[in-house]
């Protein structure tokens, strides 16, 4: 007898087990009814049962509440990749322990990297200061009080050189977030690797590039979208050939969390930007699975413990059935989701600092438990200036007890199978597709953007939740519960001298009078055409790049061209 | 948000949108004619941007405009930018209705009589 036969139920078989599962729930239904008189005839605490994204949560959860089946919760490394992106997970990397940083100068800097490298760390992150974000070099005016102060100036390929001084670019994997101007900085970044000697073949790491959420969120954008897109599509395709281990976006859900989205509109902005880019990727002509496999992601992990944790999940589910299905992809890696995460800056407060080192443990543990490839965990003295060097360590040593002491990284996606998870799981899907469905409504991303949608929708749950926290209803620790008089702070901060900006402004002549000024302006007509016809505009400004032309020279090449955004300001 | 607040708590604001220079901002202050100029930055350039802003509104004529704020501002640099004239600012953690009572108050102290 053949296997199939042997599986093959009978007509009445098969009556007979549906008979069994209506006897199951049935039973099930009774003995929940029994417990929820129970429960309904015991006084409750006053307190609100929501989550802070607002989502009501039940007192109890059954199996009666999901619908998960092997086909959605699967197995990790496999699709729909619920559990897991890795067949393995933390059983054969754990994930990699990324801290965000920079500040002052190149050289400063610098050496604070090769300090984290040396206490464990096992991946870099460029945090840039606004100028740059913007696109301005250190000795623009717009740039006057601002430069080195959130992060380190870098206005060209010199300072990108000095930044990696003594670090090997083909051995460290690098994450920059920048986004506006991020194809400038990736070729200062790839032209810095090429002086070093290295192929740039090999250069592993990241850049943020993602600009959709930068109308939509963080406002650090210089040309208007379309333009935009079309730069991050010549990033996809240059990337896809000769960095094909560089992931050449992070396509970032934690910039809309922390302007104040809920966990559903994070999970689903996120992934339907995400989506957004493969189109538009799909529409230049290039093969989905040629440049799918390097999109990378970045979430946020908020306070909501269980929330995080299942938005991780569905993110996953989503993004592969989506690829799969819709998009036609056909390589796995495609359809596999993987991302960075940061703890939650908005969620730490200026009363009582010490108290968010322990807001940052729980969230660096839903992070874990929520399969993170990558994870940054915020300092302490987040409300009161970039961190300082023993705020990183005790951050960075969050890290390491979680992974070496709590036993957390033995066995994979350990909450698989719970009921509230799997429900919650199922929720946020739910509500993802919901979110898209508008979306598309209203004619894409594009449009929600112009028509101040996304920006609107957030401002709205920011409210919400900044209303919450100052009637009380919604308990911070130290600042509307348990305060303790004035609250005062008692721990040292980073200052940044203000000399800073008047040595960079002096760097910066020096290399101006010391460059060749024919290549710069050659390099910088060259790109203008480029952008005028449609072409790849990477190496065009890799050419820039290598004859140190500056961020701005750069930026106001394209701009002739490209124009500039008119953020559309509604109020 | 703080905008919204203040909106809400019934008064006229204009608000200028993001990312910009204290030109801008006190050129659209004297145009509107307004009683307050309120700042958010959080960037740590306030030391820059409030004297900055304080200096084009008294060239303006219009040093009877009260400049605020808020943002990430160490107490040292509050004290030090009340000292040079600007109003009070407010730091994380601040209550909308805070805010909105110091102005109110401002106005009553100022506009009184
Ligand atoms: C949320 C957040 C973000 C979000 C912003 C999303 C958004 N669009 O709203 C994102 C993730 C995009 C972001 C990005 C960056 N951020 Co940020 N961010 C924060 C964070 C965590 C909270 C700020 C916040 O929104 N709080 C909630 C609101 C309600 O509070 P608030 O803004 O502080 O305002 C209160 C008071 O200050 C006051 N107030 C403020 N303005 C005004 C105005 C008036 C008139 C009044 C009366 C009162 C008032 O009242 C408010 C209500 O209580 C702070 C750290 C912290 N926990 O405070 C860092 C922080 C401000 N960010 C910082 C940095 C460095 C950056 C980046 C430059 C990082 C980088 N290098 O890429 C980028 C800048 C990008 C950009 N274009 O702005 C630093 C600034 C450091 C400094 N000044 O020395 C901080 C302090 C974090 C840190 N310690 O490193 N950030």
């Amino acid at each position: 007898m053949s296997t199939i036969e042997k599986d093959v139920l009978s007509r009445t078989d098969l009556e007979e087990a549906v008979k069994d599962r209506d006897r199951e729930i049935a039973e099930l239904r009774a003995r929940l009814a029994e417990w929820e008189e129970a429960y309904d005839g015991t006084p409750k605490r006053d307190a609100l049962f929501t989550s802070v994204s607002g989502r009501e949560v039940k007192p109890l959860y059954t199996e009666l509440n999901h619908a998960s089946d092997d086909e959605s919760i699967g197995y990790p490394g496999m699709y729909p990749f619920t559990r897991g992106p890795y067949t393995t997970m933390y059983r054969t990397r754990l994930w990699t322990m990324r801290q965000f940083a920079g500040f002052a100068t190149a050289e400063e800097t610098n050496e604070r990297y090769k300090y984290l490298l040396a206490h464990g760390q096992t991946g870099l992150s460029v945090a840039f200061d606004f100028p740059t974000l913007m696109g301005y070099d250190a000795d623009h005016d717009r740039s006057l009080g601002e430069v080195g102060v959130c992060g380190v100036a870098i206005s060209s390929l010199a300072d990108m050189e000095r930044l990696f001084e003594g670090i090997p670019l083909d051995q460290v994997s690098v994450s920059m977030t920048i986004n506006g101007p991020a194809i400038i900085l990736f070729c200062f970044y790839v032209a810095a690797a090429e002086k070093q000697g290295v192929d740039v073949s090999v250069l592993r790491g990241t850049v943020q590039n993602d600009i959709l959420k930068e109308y939509q969120a963080q406002h650090a954008w210089i040309y208007p979208p379309e333009p935009a897109l079309r730069c991050i599509v010549d990033m996809f395709e240059w990337c896809s050939e000769k960095t094909p281990k560089y992931n050449p976006i992070s396509i970032s859900g934690y910039h809309i969390r922390e302007a104040g989205a809920t966990a559903a509109e994070e999970l689903a902005f996120t992934l339907r930007n995400g989506f957004e880019y493969v189109e538009r990727g799909i529409a230049r002509g290039l093969d989905v699975d040629a440049f799918a496999p390097r999109l990378s992601f970045f979430f946020d992990v908020h306070n909501d413990f269980f929330e995080e944790i299942a938005k991780l999940r569905a993110a996953r589910r989503i993004w592969a059935r989506g690829m799969k299905e819709k998009y036609g992809a056909k390589n796995p890696d495609s359809w596999r989701l993987r991302t960075h995460c940061q703890t939650a800056g908005v969620t730490l407060v200026a009363q009582q600092p010490e108290n968010n080192i322990v807001r940052v443990a729980y969230q660096a543990m839903a992070a874990a438990l929520g399969g993170t490839q990558s994870l940054h965990t915020n300092s302490m003295d987040e409300t009161l200036a970039l961190p300082t060097e023993k705020s990183v360590r005790i951050a960075l040593r969050t890290q390491q007890v979680l992974a070496y002491e709590s036993g957390i990284a033995n066995t994979i996606d350990p909450l698989a199978g719970s009921h509230y998870v799997e429900a919650l799981t199922d929720e946020l899907e739910g509500d993802a597709l919901a979110l898209f469905e508008e979306i598309d409504e209203m004619g894409g991303v594009v449009q929600g953007i112009e028509q101040g949608w996304f920006q609107q929708e957030i401002a709205n749950s920011a409210m919400r939740q900044q209303r919450e926290v100052e009637s009380g209803e919604r308990v911070v620790v130290g600042v509307n519960h348990f305060t303790e008089g004035s609250g005062e702070v008692e721990i040292d901060t980073l200052k940044i001298d203000p000399e800073v900006e008047k040595r960079q402004v002096a760097k910066m002549a020096r290399m101006r009078a010391e460059r060749d000024d024919e290549a710069v302006n050659e390099a910088l007509a060259a790109l203008t055409e480029a952008c005028r016809a449609e072409e790849n505009v990477v190496p065009y400004i890799l050419d820039c790049a290598r004859a140190y032309c500056t961020l701005y020279e750069i930026r106001a090449a394209m701009e002739e061209v490209f124009g500039s955004y008119k953020e559309p300001v509604f109020f | 948000m703080i905008a919204s607040a203040f909106r809400d708590a019934g008064f006229e604001v204009v608000y200028t949108g993001l990312h910009q220079t204290p030109e801008m901002i006190v050129n659209a202050a004297v145009q509107e004619d307004v009683d307050v100029v309120a700042m958010s930055v959080l960037s740590g350039a306030h030391m820059t941007l409030f004297p900055r802003v304080k200096m084009l509104l008294d060239e303006a004529d219009a040093d009877h405009m009260l400049l605020t704020g808020g943002g990430i501002i160490p107490e040292d640099d509050v004290t030090e930018l009340e000292r040079q004239g600007v109003g009070r600012l407010f730091g994380p953690g601040t209550s909308t209705a805070d805010a909105i009572a110091y102005v109110n108050e401002w106005f009553a102290t100022t506009h009184a009589g």
